[in-house]
């Protein structure tokens, strides 16, 4: 059993440990970028219930289903629930975030694109969890 | 009804053993059942999500169900019991005792398992294995759900005895002319997970608890309405899972500390790495729980530590890989059936870890967090790690139970079956993960790339089916007409290598 080398697994490991160490602290770095809240963001409330998406925007403008914004500005969601637990869901610009009643949960993002992305729900919430969509409709305001 | 053993006894004489081996072999058949069962739930899922729209199953609320009793099933029907099994047959065995500690407990904790089996199979729940409030409190319709918590707290009493019993009979009943330090890898893992099962399980037995009397109305810990949190019930859940999921994997990596230096005719690179690596994972395996929350709005500070803690985890992980391929450098291997299956899972934990890091990695988990990617990452483990383990050891025990071979040919061709689908189901749910879709969904848009790989992944799931299907009828037929195996030395390896087996163990 002894009597081979063990140096070849102490490298191995140590190749290993590295690498983990250069994934956290990446990870870490970028984290702590993307969570930074811009000061003009714009509060847009979002409520999940069995299985729709409402909105408020700040000037009380309610949608439902929809969600209306403009390209090139910030927003940051301020999401809750009135019922079970959703997961709030822009795929495309990596918006995620539960919805969990008694608690609002925040995130920001800027829609760069104009055009229909999806909203989706990501935790699982009943009978018609699989189509509890909606869509964001990104405008350009300026043009 | 007679059982073809190495000496054929009618099958209540079984069933009443307190014997170790007759225990592990209830174990076995019963984890075995379960897995052919939870699997054709599977192929019913697979053939439903082939393209939008309904195709078998006629309404989401079946959809859910299905989905919830195949995952529970798989997890604490087919995975736990067949570690048990196992290590009922070979712990005493391998620390050179004449039965486990206590074998009425020991009859006892089995004998829970049909009966939570059934609770959870005649209820039929839908809240997904891991019933989140505030759903499971005020939403998921009963009687199915107070079956489950029924179900599953028999589940976590049963475990617990048989970690008890594992524990005692390692720790008290071991030959005094054998240190712990000698003891085979596959005992350590007994050791290693039955220790990790007494310490993590007690808190999902309180958290199902408070489930169940949060849904009488009697309590609101996890009601806001009540004045409770949601949340404080994911923290319990998975301070039990995350661990969890380590009792799963390390007896499959010690079915593969079996297999590995048996065919590779060579003993195991390092015996003190393997167990090394597997009292790290028993300590730092506790420190992780958490990476499953980082959507339910947990701040910086808590999602950094929970990242840091994961990560901690990987190189005992990777130590096991390492001393798998240095154990069959230079061997002389013999690619009979378990060690391909050991060999295909090595490949597939790798891929799996890998996918690991992306999902600890707090950035990424945003885009990988409850998407198809999440399905893909735990079943490279579950079916790719744990069972190909499993079922290479089913393979390499056989003779032992049966006293026959098993058919070579129809072994290897369910082995090259499980792993391309394998491949094609999993990897591709990481990539759907990716372009967005949900888990746990009954239908989705037909938007054209998750058309397409639905439809590559259910062809997967329908290999990985036939290779069960041969699987079954391989056991069958060849446990009554295989032919008969030479118990010195079935494989063919030179007898010293088939250790376990030849040692002459005290039967009733
Ligand atoms: C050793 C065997 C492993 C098993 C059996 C396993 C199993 C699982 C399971 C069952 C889930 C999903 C639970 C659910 O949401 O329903 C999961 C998610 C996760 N796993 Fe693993 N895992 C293992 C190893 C690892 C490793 C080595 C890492 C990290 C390096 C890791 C990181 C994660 C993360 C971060 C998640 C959460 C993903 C998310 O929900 O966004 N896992 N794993
Ligand atoms: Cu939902
Ligand atoms: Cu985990």
């Amino acid at each position: 059993m002894s009597g081979h080398s063990t140096w070849p697994e102490w490298v191995y490991v140590g190749v290993v440990v590295a690498l983990l160490c250069y994934v956290g602290a990446e990870a870490w770095n970028i984290e702590r970028i993307v969570e930074h809240v811009p000061e003009d963001a714009e509060i847009i409330k979002v409520v999940g219930q069995q299985w729709i998406w409402t909105f408020e925007h700040e000037d009380g403008t309610k949608e439902i289903g929809e969600l209306h914004v403009e390209k090139g500005k910030a927003y940051k969601f301020e999401i809750t629930s009135k019922d079970v637990i959703h997961s709030f869901n822009i795929h495309d610009y990596v918006v995620l975030l539960d919805a969990v009643p008694g608690r609002v949960n925040t995130v920001w993002f800027s829609p760069t694109d104009v055009g229909e992305f999806d909203i989706q729900c990501r935790e699982y919430c009943g009978l018609i969890h699989y189509n509890m969509r909606g869509t964001l409709i990104v405008e350009d305001k300026g043009a | 009804m007679t059982l073809e053993l190495q000496k054929p006894r009618p099958i209540w004489q079984i069933m009443f053993s307190t014997h170790h081996t007759d225990v592990g072999l209830l174990y076995l058949i019963t984890s075995l059942a379960f897995m052919f069962m939870g699997g054709a739930l599977a192929l019913l899922l697979r053939v439903e999500l082939f393209s939008p729209g309904v195709q078998l199953i006629a309404d989401s609320m079946t959809y859910n169900r299905i989905f919830t009793v195949h995952g529970t099933t798989l997890i604490f029907l087919f995975i736990l019991p067949s570690a048990s099994a196992f290590g009922n047959y070979l712990v005493p065995i391998m620390v050179r005792y004449k039965d486990m500690a206590y074998p009425k407990l020991n009859a006892v904790a089995f004998w829970m398992i049909p009966p939570a089996g059934a609770l959870i199979w005649l209820g039929f729940a839908d809240f997904t294995w891991y019933a989140y409030p505030t759903y499971s409190v005020i939403s998921a319709p009963g009687p199915a759900a107070d079956m489950w918590i029924f179900g599953l707290k028999i589940l976590g009493v049963s475990s617990i005895l048989g970690s008890i019993n594992f524990v005692v009979t390692i720790m008290k009943c071991k030959h005094p002319d054998l240190p712990l330090s000698k003891m085979p890898l596959l005992a350590w893992a007994y050791l290693t997970s039955s220790l990790i099962t007494l310490v993590a399980v007690p808190t999902f037995a309180a958290a199902l608890l408070m489930l169940l009397t949060d849904r009488l109305g009697a309590s609101g810990f996890f009601n806001p309405a009540m004045g409770g949190d949601p949340i404080a019930y994911q923290h319990l859940f998975w301070f039990t899972f995350h661990p969890e999921v380590y009792i799963l994997v390390i007896p499959a990596i010690g079915f593969m500390y079996e297999i590995f230096p048996r065919f590779s005719r060579k003993p195991i690179f390092s015996h003190s790495s393997g167990v090394a690596a597997f009292t790290l994972l028993t300590i730092v395996g506790f420190a992780s729980w958490a990476h499953h929350m980082y959507a339910t709005g947990m701040s910086f500070t808590e999602k950094t530590v929970f990242m840091v803690g994961t990560l901690a985890a990987v190189p005992a992980s990777a130590m096991h890989t390492f001393n798998f391929l240095a154990t069959m450098w230079g061997g002389r291997i013999k690619f009979a059936t378990p060690i391909m299956w050991a060999v295909g899972g090595i490949a597939l934990f790798f891929s799996a870890g890998a996918g690991g890091v992306v999902n600890s990695a707090m950035p990424l988990d945003f885009i990988t967090h409850d998407s198809y990617w999440v399905v893909g990452h735990f079943h490279l483990f579950v079916m790719g790690t744990i069972l190909f383990g499993t079922v290479g050891f089913v393979y390499y025990f056989f003779p032992y139970v049966t006293g026959r071979m098993y058919s070579e040919v129809l072994g290897k061709v369910h082995f090259i079956l499980s792993f391309v689908g394998t491949v094609l189901v999993f990897f591709t749910q990481h990539i759907l993960g990716l372009f967005g879709m949900p888990r746990r969904i009954y239908d989705y848009p037909a938007i054209p790339e998750w058309v397409q790989m639905n439809i590559i992944i259910s062809i997967g799931a329908f290999i990985i089916g036939i290779g069960m299907a041969i699987f079954l009828v391989n056991l069958i037929w060849s446990s009554a007409k295989g032919k008969p195996a030479d118990m010195d030395d079935p494989f063919g390896l030179g007898g010293k290598y088939y250790f376990p087996y030849q040692a002459k163990n005290p039967s009733h």
